[in-house]
């Protein structure tokens, strides 16, 4: 018995036993049950078993501690009435906010951050880390960090400015149609259920290979493609925003659409719509990542996550986990970005008031 | 309570306190109330929106609803303290020995099943009766409260009968087990007062019957006084007053209490159309109307509306009196005939409306909540109509928004930036008079103003609306179906019935007799203070013929 596996006993049943004590019936069923557990797992699985416990607690503990940390950052550093709202998120929105802001600072100061240039060759090829190199090199010798670093710019501000654009025509066309109604509502409806009937990406696919793969023609045809569904949320939250009263009293004042869809319908239906965003932002980025994977997307040497991982993909095979570095990276921004919808959902569904 | 001296308690409450959740702090919302309930006894339970009458009712059940919570005193029932009691426990309380009749029955009940199902639901449940007995006793129990058809009703579901039907079915099933208590929240506020009358009716008699006891909650006294062998009044979480009904109704102790009896008392000079040859504001002649592809809403409605008179339309629901508003305002282009505004033919559509004719017209809202937009300010919602019709901009803007606010007596400092879901009811329907005002309108039409809002606040509203009048010389079309309300501030009446005037003229003229028959029902059917009133209105009308009164 080593002493890692006697203070790991000890460690979880002085906690449960203080969690008793407290009578924090939650938090001891966890510890303790954990505590049987690992009698089992420390059996089957020997120490090094423990150890992988161990870590991963350590990991979960951190982040939670981040995550605690950066929220109250951000409520000292906020206006009060922002301070209020944020001292309602849970620590898994927190999280996901914290994870948002270093992906942010990463792709806005790319230059500053990272080590090399994305397309730089400075060792050989799937050379493995070193002092100069933090994540190893890739398959023609540039810097995988670097990459990373340079692939949160322009992985994800391709997705943002796709998915902005997709709002803008998906959210335009469904309060126009909400307030119209009628034949432009209709029509509107029609198109959006052809564009939605055609598998999206072999319609990606389609339009890239027939315009060929700039910049412009992929965040359009993804906006295209991911527009319909904004348009149809829009169009259902506005329409029973349309049919309140102060909307027909604006009307019966004489005020245009333009006026009705910016004063009186977007501010009352902006919180779904937030939250549709973060949720399309991840389709989207998904969907680019995609692309990029089948060499339709960002086209190289730009560094691009998707492309990083179909380019390493080889080294997969003799138990590297260098491909996977981007692969997570997606990962973790897909998890985060929905950690921070969830928490916008709950508040705009009303949840919390019942 | 001497009729009850000696029967057994039912319920006591002690000390109870309860707290309510908001702002991430719990604030309290009922301060010690104490309630003693005897077995047959009816308690009334009156005061103003937020003074806690249903989370009092709710917690007679040993339930606080979510959001609240009990934190003091002790609530008995025949015995057993249900603030200690498992969740196990009072479950098998509900329903079987105390029962629940909400407010609105067709939001009650469960659309997707038959009457009969959801009725026998809880006998069946408890296993105090087969399901054939079950329904026999529902059948049995809708003759009881006079149901059309009481073999046949619940196999029904529940959009297939009328409100008034729906509730007497939900007191219906608020009896299947024979409950010792049921409590009765606001079972007819949302009811006409033609079909309020059968509920009533049917709800006195059932208690009788059984020696039931209930809690009866209202904020209409006169409603209260047929029901009610006591009556506790509240205020903001506290008791006010607690007396027999005929102690209370003749000699109220407490100013807030009094003050709750005088409302009733606002009336003004009527006043009479204008002698010389002033054209009437707006013209209605001949209207029908239809929405599209159903049958006619509106048959042949003529009225015409003087420069600064008030004219109430006054009818049960579905008789077309909103419809009328929608005609006018140009939401709803009628079929047939027109819309004069001082001899000038409206266009039928709104949107061909100029803005100095959509400027004359101008609208107050039933559901404030719903006719302020929530995410602009006070200032944005009364100063846009300004700056819309006006041009006003900066600084005459503001003052303007300051003149408004001052005119709906509201304190422009404090007012001024805030958001409407931060207002009180009352408040938001003052916001939602000056958005009105200030298009400088000579005609405005009230529909139903005052019906979401208590006694109090409502009078208050009414009264600003007569001021206003007095010092800008508006006309009102006051749509309503509260006659109280008519008689205070009406100076011609028009009834309406199934999308036709019945009736119309002079207020003075239509509240002497004779009357139209359908005149006459609405005008007995408004409850008096009086505790007699409905057992003699019950004599006069006979009791068979309750349930058709309506369809006179």
């Amino acid at each position: 018995m080593s002493m890692f596996v006697i203070g790991y006993y000890a460690a979880l049943i002085a906690a449960s036993c203080i969690a008793a004590y407290f009578q924090n019936r939650q938090a001891f069923m966890l510890l303790f049950s954990l505590t049987l557990v690992s009698f089992v797992l420390g059996i089957v699985g020997g120490v090094p078993a423990l150890q992988g416990v161990t870590v991963f607690a350590g990991i979960l503990a951190l982040a939670a501690g981040t995550s605690y940390a950066f929220r109250e950052f951000l409520i000292q550093v906020s206006r009060p009435a922002i301070a209020k709202e944020l001292r309602t998120a849970p620590l898994t929105a927190a999280f996901g906010m914290f994870v948002i802001f270093t992906y942010a600072i990463a792709g806005i100061f790319a230059p500053w951050i990272a080590p090399y240039g994305q397309s730089e060759v400075i060792a050989s090829a799937f050379e493995p880390p070193n002092e100069d190199m933090l994540l190893g090199a890739d398959q023609l010798g540039r810097d995988m960090f670097s990459r990373i670093v340079y692939g949160a710019r322009n992985s994800v501000g391709l997705a943002l400015l796709a998915t902005i654009l997709a709002f803008m025509i998906g959210a335009l066309a469904g309060l126009y149609s909400a307030v119209k109604g009628g034949w432009l509502d209709q029509l509107s409806g029609r198109v959006a259920d052809v564009i939605m009937s055609v598998p999206s990406l072999i319609f990606a696919l389609l339009m890239l290979s027939i315009f060929g793969t700039y910049l412009w023609v992929i965040v359009l045809v993804v906006a295209i493609i991911y527009s319909p569904r904004v348009f149809r949320l829009t169009r259902a939250v506005a329409g029973n925003v349309v049919v309140m009263d102060y909307v027909e009293a604006a009307k019966l004042r004489g005020e245009g659409d333009w006026h009705l869809i910016r004063k009186e319908i977007l501010p009352n239906s902006t919180a779904p719509l937030i939250a549709e965003f973060g949720l399309e932002f991840c389709f989207v980025f998904l969907l680019i990542a995609g692309l990029s994977f089948l060499g339709l997307g960002i086209q190289p040497p730009t560094a691009d996550w998707g492309s990083m991982v179909r380019e390493n993909a080889t080294l997969i095979s003799f138990g590297d986990i260098t491909p996977l570095i981007p692969a997570a990276a997606i990962a973790l921004l897909t998890v985060a970005v929905n950690f921070v919808v969830d928490w916008m959902l709950f508040r705009s569904s009303g949840l919390k008031e019942q | 309570m001497s009729k009850f001296h000696n029967k057994g308690v039912l319920l006591e409450i002690r000390g109870l306190k309860i707290d309510g959740y908001s702002d991430e702090t719990w604030v309290p919302i009922i301060k010690g109330v104490d309630l003693t309930l005897r077995r047959g006894e009816v308690l009334g339970l009156i005061g103003e929106s937020g003074a806690g009458k249903s989370t009092i009712g709710a917690a007679a059940m040993g339930y606080a609803r979510d959001g609240t919570r009990i934190s003091e005193g002790s609530i008995e029932f025949d015995g057993m303290e249900l603030t200690t009691a498992t969740s196990a426990e009072k479950r098998a309380l509900r329903g079987s020995r105390i029962a629940y009749v909400a407010q609105s029955a067709a939001a009650s009940f469960n659309p997707a099943h038959k009457l009969i199902d959801q009725h026998t639901e809880a006998p069946l449940h408890y296993r105090i009766k087969k399901r054939m007995e079950a329904q026999e006793d529902a059948m049995e129990l809708y003759e009881r409260l006079r149901l059309p058809n009481p073999r046949e009703i619940g196999f029904r579901y529940p959009h297939q009968v009328s409100g008034g039907q729906l509730q007497r079915a939900m007191t219906a099933m608020a009896m299947s087990c024979r409950p010792d208590l049921i409590i009765f929240d606001e079972p007819t506020t949302a009811l006409d007062v033609t079909t309020q009358i059968e509920v009533l009716a049917a709800i006195r008699d059932i208690v009788d019957q059984f020696n039931t006891a209930a809690v009866y909650i209202t904020h209409d006294l006169a409603v209260v006084a047929q029901m009610a062998d006591a009556i506790k009044v509240l205020l903001k979480g506290e008791e006010v007053e607690h007396a027999s009904t005929e102690k209370m109704l003749d000699a109220p102790e407490e100013d807030y209490t009094k003050s709750l009896w005088a409302v009733r008392s606002f009336k003004r000079p009527q006043k009479s159309r204008p002698e010389d040859e002033s054209k009437p504001v707006i013209s209605v002649q001949g209207v029908d109307a239809a929405y599209t592809g159903g049958a006619k809403v509106l048959d042949d409605v003529s009225f015409d509306i003087y420069p600064g008179m008030t004219v109430a339309v006054v009818g049960e629901s579905g008789s077309g009196k909103s419809t009328a508003a929608r005609v006018i305002t140009g939401l709803l282009p009628p079929m047939k005939g027109e819309v004069l505004c001082r001899d000038e033919a409206l266009p039928p559509r709104y949107q061909d409306r100029t803005r100095d004719q959509l400027r004359q017209a101008q609208m107050i809202y039933q559901m404030a909540d719903t006719a302020l937009n929530p995410k602009s300010r006070i200032s944005d919602i009364i100063g846009r109509p300004a700056q819309f019709y006006s041009g006003l901009k900066g600084q005459a803007l503001k003052q303007r928004v300051d003149e408004l606010l001052d005119l709906i007596e509201l304190d422009p400092a404090s007012f001024y930036n805030r958001f409407p879901p931060e207002l009180s009811g009352g408040q938001k329907q003052r916001v939602g008079i000056a958005r009105a005002l200030a298009a400088e309108p000579e005609f405005i039409i009230c529909d139903e103003v005052t019906s979401a809002l208590d006694q109090l606040v409502a009078e208050g509203i009414l009264k600003l609306l007569d001021r206003l009048q007095q010092e800008l010389g508006l006309a009102y079309m006051f749509i309503t179906h509260d006659l109280a309300t008519v008689r205070s501030i009406a100076d011609e009446v028009v009834v309406m019935q199934n999308g036709k005037v019945v009736e119309q003229g002079a207020k003075d003229e239509m509240f002497t007799p004779p009357h139209h028959p359908y005149t006459d029902l609405l005008l007995s059917s408004v409850p008096e203070m009086d505790p007699n009133w409905l057992t003699t209105l019950l004599e006069e009308r006979g009791v068979d013929n309750i349930g058709e009164a309506a369809r006179v």
